[in-house]
């Protein structure tokens, strides 16, 4: 095997685990005794993309700590459906706070950690896109700005989904929530309008920005790897579908995170100290309809007449991203592994 | 409901306690589905399950499991036009697997190896006479010993292999590949008699007192077409020259010589008469290259190595140093027509090669054997007389080595339950696997690994085979560029990625098992199965 380096072409790196990859190289999702930091029985929906992320994330940095780590969780959608008074769902130890202070609760369980002299366990502050993007930013834009030793985690669904879908700073042009109805020529949640949280984090200066989707394990799991290497301040966004909130078929979860990739919708990559570093190139580029139209929040795009004039702009959107992130990639890079 | 009184703190419980099974209407289930490969395979090999093993370097594992369909894997390796590869659905990706290349390598390690053909079972007592040496006589002899039955094989010719051996030039299967892999079917106790010509079959099997018989020995009547020819022109049958050339004494040939036909036969004269020393050898087709029946890479190799072609033409005369061909054109039902349009073409010799036919005299007066374009057989190889059966090129079917090889199997599970006065044991036969039902995400892009070829100078001047074999590194690359189609492969990906942690993984090799308590349903293990092998089946409500 001199000669040339064995690809396993078979499953590549993109498939969870393989029987003839070395296990170093497997996932932490792929070994038999993972931790399942989130267990069954929990109430999320059919396909839900957030009990996916959260496992993902939470299994690889209970792994990356040897299980030595304090999770804060901020009120939404996965307090609601792992947390039904008497049973939880967590393995892990994990407390619960209010919608917007979660940040805080992180920086004063770190502090009290620092005042006990354990400098072993880590704090990991998780939350949805309304409790970091909207609710919960003052409260992170502290934590950020006194770089606290915390990982925070922004699982992005797009929408206050656990209330009944309605808009959030997260929310994407054009997509339909029960706030932003597409009626007559409006086009679901105007252009323009929402913020992006990860480009905010890294206007912070922190040690540690990436953003992650539940369509790549390797990538996710790398990213919560190198988040936990370091201390201060880190943020991790990921994309998690919402079958509900977004009308996509429950099965389709990881389908539709992965074209929000190769859309160039969702960049993939990583900063460091207020310079983005990397970014991940798209494997297979599609356009933006091949993500769009799949989901209901999005069909007044594709009704009769079709909104080609709102496909294309969001398409810019994508076209820009590509160009800003340079999501084709160098030959070399060429998108495989 | 609880049994604690009112408003009062309860102790932490698991979520476990809520079975959220019942939420589900459509429920996962593993499958196994039959790969194209495997599908296509005249002699019905288990592809996919070969080119598994052979993926974790578990060479040995991997032949043996082929050479429980078939018994000759370095030669067919070689010589197969491999459907298998045609049928792959990585085709559709980027390049079929290069399944014939992986079969050919552990066939040449099995022999290199000195690894052994699996041991015959207990010997039933029963004795079958088997006519003809080739692929098909060979193949049933095979599986008729390892069932346990006394096999004895009548070969006319002077060494074992029929068509093998005098129908293949040694360029596309040396013959000490084929010497070894015929040698390790006697090995396991196959009697042979050489040059015995069976002349009355019910004869030999009442002379052997012989149980059941098979009748392999293949269509050796070559087909003549009327042609003037000049009482100094030189005319050679194809098969004939072919098998000269396997001789001491090849047949003369001289410089310039002409092929006339149009199939694999034809081809292999052509570049045999190149490698006898012919400057000029010419292959005369009355049809266009699309409607030739030889397959494409034998005409792209003889191409390759300075055959020519002459398209749409019929030889009509033949003298002495030159022939005289007519131009033909298609007509609308792509039929050749003669225009009139003659032309002259040098050459010293006319290689015939217009197909042959099955030489039916043997069977003489054998009750209920029906002959009509070969002998009739039924579904289970039996000719129309109780305990004859028969197969390869004799019976009508595509005449190839692999169908030759299929043939032998299923004559010889025939010819065993037929023995037994069971009825035949077919095995259960899967749905196939479609490349739609695949998530070819998984699979990274890969090229295939290109067997080396012999510089084409070196390949006109000798018998040294041409297509050189793929080294191991190159062999496990090419097995791992398997989808593995409808079949899992423990890539743990059902268990990664449901939402409910419903998906066990078992130790390895006993893949994975649902926990129907808490699975939702929700189908996502169905969508990111890389080769297909989960489906959605309805709950029973």
């Amino acid at each position: 095997m001199a000669e040339q380096t064995i690809r396993f072409y078979q499953v590549g790196s993109f498939a969870i685990g393989n029987r003839l990859v070395d296990p170093q190289q497997r996932t932490v999702q792929s070994d038999r005794n993972r931790w399942n930091s989130l267990t069954s029985g929990h109430r999320a929906c059919q396909g839900c993309g957030q009990a996916l992320g959260a496992r993902y994330v939470l299994d690889a940095a209970m792994a990356a700590t040897d299980g030595q780590m304090i999770v804060v969780n901020a009120t939404g959608c996965l307090v609601a459906f792992s947390t039904q008074f008497p049973e939880s769902s967590w393995r892990v130890p994990w407390i619960h706070s209010v919608f917007g202070n979660a940040a805080a609760v992180g920086t004063g369980v770190a502090a009290a950690l620092k005042a006990a002299g354990d400098t072993k366990t880590r704090v990991v502050v998780v939350a949805g896109d309304g409790g970091a993007v909207d609710i919960g930013f003052g409260c992170l834009s502290g934590m950020f700005e006194r770089d606290d030793d915390c990982l925070f985690v922004c699982y992005d669904n797009e929408a206050y989904m656990n209330t009944g879908v309605q808009r959030s700073g997260a929310t994407p042009a054009a997509a339909r929530t029960a706030t932003t109805e597409a009626v007559g020529r409006e086009p679901g949640n105007a252009f323009g309008k929402g913020k992006s949280l990860p480009l905010l984090a890294v206007a912070h200066g922190i040690p540690y920005v990436a953003t992650a989707t539940v369509a790549d394990v390797h990538d996710l799991e790398a990213k919560v790897g190198r988040a936990m290497e370091l201390r201060g301040a880190r943020y991790l966004h990921v994309l998690v579908p919402c079958p509900l909130g977004w009308g996509t078929a429950p099965e389709d979860t990881i389908r539709i995170a992965r074209l929000a990739c190769e859309t160039g919708l969702f960049p993939l990559f990583e900063a460091a100290y207020g310079e983005i570093l990397h970014a991940t190139p798209i494997r297979r580029l599609v356009p933006v309809e091949a993500y769009l139209r799949p989901q209901r929040r999005f069909a007044h795009l594709f009704g009769d007449p079709p909104r080609t004039d709102d496909i294309a702009r969001i398409q810019g959107i994508a076209d820009r991203n590509i160009r800003r992130f340079g999501l084709l990639g160098t030959d070399e890079e060429g998108g495989q592994r | 409901m609880s049994e604690h009184p009112f408003a009062v703190t309860l102790e932490a419980g698991s979520s476990r306690a809520n079975l959220t099974g019942s939420w589900r209407v459509e429920r996962p289930a593993y499958v196994d589905r039959l790969p194209p490969c495997n599908d296509a395979c005249p002699a019905g090999e288990n592809v996919q399950h070969w080119l598994y093993d052979a993926e974790a370097g578990s060479y040995e594992a991997a032949w043996r499991s082929l050479v429980e369909d078939n018994p000759l894997p370095a030669t067919c390796g070689r010589v197969c036009f491999h459907p298998c590869e045609t049928a792959c659905n990585r085709a559709r990706l980027d390049e079929a697997v290069g399944i014939h290349a992986v079969e050919r390598f552990l066939g040449d390690a099995a022999v290199s190896r000195r690894w052994r053909l699996p041991e015959p079972a207990a010997a039933s007592g029963f004795r079958i006479l088997v006519v003809g040496s080739g692929p098909a006589g060979l193949s049933a002899a095979y599986h008729l010993a390892r069932l346990g039955h006394e096999v004895v094989i009548h070969e006319a010719a002077p060494a074992a292999g029929g068509m093998l051996r005098y129908g293949i030039p040694a360029y596309r299967l040396p013959r000490a590949v084929l010497d070894a892999e015929v040698g390790a079917i006697f090995d396991l106790g196959v009697g042979l008699v050489l040059n015995r010509a069976v002349t009355d079959i019910a004869a030999a099997k009442a002379e052997g007192d012989f149980d059941a018989v098979y009748l392999a020995f293949g269509a050796q009547l070559s087909r003549r077409a009327y042609i003037p020819a000049a009482d100094s022109a030189r005319v050679l049958d194809a098969l004939a020259f072919l098998a000269s050339s396997e001789g001491a004494e090849p047949a003369a040939i001289g410089r310039r010589v002409v092929v006339y036909g149009g199939g694999d036969t034809a081809m292999d004269a052509a570049r045999s008469a190149r490698r006898l020393g012919a400057a000029e050898a010419v292959i005369v087709y009355r049809r266009t290259r699309e409607r030739m029946p030889a397959h494409d890479v034998e005409v792209e190799e003889a191409l390759a190595e300075g055959v020519s072609v002459r398209w749409l033409s019929t030889i009509s005369r033949v003298d002495e140093d030159k022939i005289v061909i007519e131009k033909m054109e298609l007509d609308a039902a792509g039929f050749p027509q003669p225009t009139g349009e003659y032309d002259e073409l040098g050459a010293d010799s006319v290689i015939l090669a217009l197909g042959q036919d099955a030489d039916v005299a043997p069977i003489g007066d054998l009750a209920g054997v029906e002959v009509n374009d070969g002998v009739v057989v039924d579904d289970h190889m039996m000719t129309g007389c109780p305990g004859v059966f028969a197969g390869g090129d004799m019976v009508r079917a595509e005449r190839t080595v692999t169908v030759a090889i299929g043939h032998g199997k299923k004559a010889a599970r025939s010819i065993d339950a037929w023995l037994a006065g069971k009825p035949e044991h077919a095995g259960e036969r899967h749905e196939l696997a479609p490349f739609e039902d695949l998530n070819t995400w998984y699979y990274a892009d890969a090229p295939r690994t290109v067997q080396p070829e012999l510089e084409a100078v070196r390949r006109q001047t000798g018998f040294e085979e041409v297509v050189g074999g793929l080294t191991e590194s190159n062999a496990l690359f090419e097995a791992r560029r398997c989808m593995s189609c409808g079949n899992c492969f423990e890539c743990d990906n059902c268990y990664g990625v449901c939402p409910d942690n419903a998906v066990s993984k078992l130790a390895a090799g006993d893949r994975y098992a649902f926990d129907y308590d808490y699975c939702k349903g929700c189908g996502i293990c169905v969508a990111e199965c890389p080769c297909g092998a989960i489906v959605m089946v309805p709950e029973l409500i």
